[in-house]
């Protein structure tokens, strides 16, 4: 099973990893050798095994809903890239123009 | 008296008596690693100043007959992945170079309860993705047995400044091995308790039903001391256990005699050095001399362990790396050539898709939030993270959940119940912790499937989510460590360390050290 050079640019926009030609060549190679190997579980007949997400399986887990002192913003905002104070800035949401 | 040459225990019984003060304890360690880290880059920041302070505040304490923490003046080297509110926290990233966390790890408020006296974090695989500790952004770790190799990860830098004598004690985190392989391959004691024994608040997340911190040390008498206070419920996890601790230094004399060892013919096979599998053999043969029994039991589904991992892995990685998104912390891409800010037009209109040139990105950004996202990632982020977080969101993607997420799902409950399997009729299951002595930096950075083999005996451990500590049995006869692994079920915690501790009774390999002069 291999993936090709489309397949990994669409994982790279899924995954919001910008990547540039020679990053596209060597990871098809790279994901197919891994993904290939991966594959090997597919000679195992689980139809009747359960899926096991968590060694902690089943288990919720409550608290009283008491109001308790979380971040202030100047400590939430101190590693921001850019901020004003109050928010963190970013770059425009939608459209072409206005790059931070 | 020369603290460098004495045990966890040791050190804290001489400072609670007076014998020893704090700060000339902490200044020994300091010393040691201003002599030896230049060669070793096991330390990404070192804490001298308010470290000393906090030893003399303890030693003040003393005199003034105060009552003192169980580890009162205690050194210990704290690995990257763990938040500390004094010391930048980067995981080995230029994502996260110069990030201050807002809060103490739980691990790390517990050990400064304790009085503890937090030297430094240590260099590891960046993420802690990696076995060789070569994947840091910040340079390799060299081993201290012999400086050309790797001193394995992805918690290299904890397992070479206990091995060099820059820290008597160390906390790692192991998600497939990241404890007990380094350990292995340093010749020090590493310990990964059950999943969800000790709090995961604060530590960076890779894998979330994998991650488990540990303590790692010279031996399995210094780990159940630290883990007297590192383990233990806490709120702030909810996937930490409400079980109580044991005092588990209490526990460690109890003899082998009638303990029912599991050999498993699967650790045995294909790939094991041959001086590996002597070390390992002799080990057998001492705890069998000690009056344990060896008992042979299967596991049937090990060799699914690496697929099994490699897949459920970079899936929660994939997930729980995409809070590094360059807008609340982190690294941020400045706006920079191609960039709509500065050319004035879209970045696709310039570069069309798939036609970018050296150094260009591919493709085009759906707007400047999500380009300012992907620039980020991508200049942020080394390359074997990048490889995992592709092969997550590969494997979670439309059309391929099934097939591999889903699927690698299944197989971990066929591991998880030949480890249930196996437990009915042994109580420990021991056999080699990595299939090779420490290899040589570079041996294995241009292939990756080849680096993920070397976890191959300990992923089991993670994906079963129970217990295994790793330690000394030998040398090869280059003079590098050789490396045995028990395994144990849930919450079998004092049974690992007092099987550990006998064998170490018995033994003198774990009080080797390697010539590193100052």
């Amino acid at each position: 099973m291999s993936l090709t050079r489309q397949d990994v640019a669409k994982v790279g926009m899924l995954a919001r990893l910008a990547l540039t030609e020679a990053d596209l060549e060597r990871m098809t190679g790279e994901l197919s050798k891994i993904v290939n190997f991966v594959s090997q579980l597919s000679e195992l007949d689980t139809a009747a095994v359960e899926p096991l997400a968590h060694p902690l399986e089943s288990r919720n887990v409550f608290r009283e809903d008491v109001p308790a002192p979380s971040l202030s913003t100047e400590q939430a905002l101190a590693n921001a890239p850019r901020q004003d104070g109050s928010c963190f800035l970013v770059p425009a949401v939608l459209g072409e123009s206005g790059a931070a | 008296m020369q603290p460098l040459a004495l045990s966890a225990v040791d050190l804290v019984a001489a400072v609670q008596q007076g014998e020893l003060s704090a700060v000339a304890c902490a200044e020994a360690f300091f010393d040691r690693i201003a002599a030896v880290d230049g060669r070793i880059n096991a330390f990404l920041a070192v804490n001298r100043e308010a470290a000393v302070a906090q030893a003399a505040a303890i030693d003040a304490r003393r005199k003034a007959g105060k009552p003192l923490g169980p580890l009162a003046g205690l050194p210990v080297a704290v690995k990257d992945a763990l938040c500390t509110a004094d010391l930048p926290t980067t995981c080995a990233s230029k994502m996260l170079e110069g990030f201050r966390p807002p809060y103490d790890a739980d691990v790390v408020a517990r050990l400064r309860r304790a009085d503890a006296v937090i030297v430094g974090k240590t260099n590891m695989d960046e993420f802690a993705m990696g076995g060789s500790n070569e994947n840091s952004a910040f340079g390799a770790v060299h081993n201290p047995w012999d400086l050309t190799r790797a001193p394995g990860g992805s918690s290299g830098g904890s397992a070479a400044c206990v091995a060099a004598d820059m820290a008597p004690v160390a906390i790692g985190s192991d998600t497939g091995g990241s404890i007990r392989q380094p350990a292995g391959l340093c010749g020090i004691t590493g310990f990964k308790p059950t999943y969800g024994r000790i709090s995961r608040r604060g530590l960076v997340a890779f894998a979330s039903s994998l991650d488990q911190i540990g303590p790692m040390a010279r031996s399995a008498a210094d780990c159940a001391l630290l883990m007297e206070t590192i383990a233990g419920h806490d709120p702030g996890d909810a996937t930490s256990l409400a079980e109580p601790v044991p005092t588990y230094t209490s526990l460690l004399n109890e003899p082998l005699q009638g303990l029912r060892i599991g050999r498993v013919a699967e650790h045995f096979g294909a790939g094991l050095d041959p001086e590996v599998a002597a070390g390992v053999e002799a080990a057998f043969e001492t705890l069998k001399a000690a009056g344990a029994t060896i008992h042979d039991v299967e596991l049937p589904h090990a060799k699914y362990g690496i697929p099994t991992y490699y897949l459920i892995a970079p899936c929660e990685a994939s997930s729980n790396l995409a809070r590094y998104d360059g807008a609340h912390y982190g690294h941020r891409a400045e706006p920079g050539k191609g960039h709509r800010a500065e050319t004035g037009k879209g970045y696709r209109a310039e570069t069309g898709r798939g036609g970018g040139g050296a150094g260009e990105y591919v493709g085009g950004f759906d707007s400047p939030l999500v380009e300012m996202y992907c620039r980020s990632r991508a200049e942020g982020f080394g390359p074997e993270v990048k490889r995992r977080v592709m092969l997550g969101t590969y494997a979670l993607s439309a059309g391929y959940y099934d097939a591999f997420y889903a699927k690698a799902l299944r197989v971990r409950r066929l591991i998880q119940r030949d480890y249930l399997e196996a437990f009915t009729k042994v109580d420990l299951i021991a056999g080699p912790v990595s299939p090779t002595p420490a290899f040589k930096l570079g041996e294995k950075t241009g292939d990756p499937l080849a680096m993920y083999l070397v976890d191959m005996y300990t992923v089991g451990t993670n994906l079963a989510g129970i217990g295994g500590i790793s330690f000394p049995c030998g040398f090869t006869a280059g003079g590098l460590p050789i490396g045995f692994q028990l395994q144990g079920p849930a919450l079998a915690e004092s049974l690992l360390l007092r099987a550990a501790h006998g064998y170490q009774q018995l033994t003198d390999w774990h009080t080797r050290r390697p010539a590193l002069p100052a």
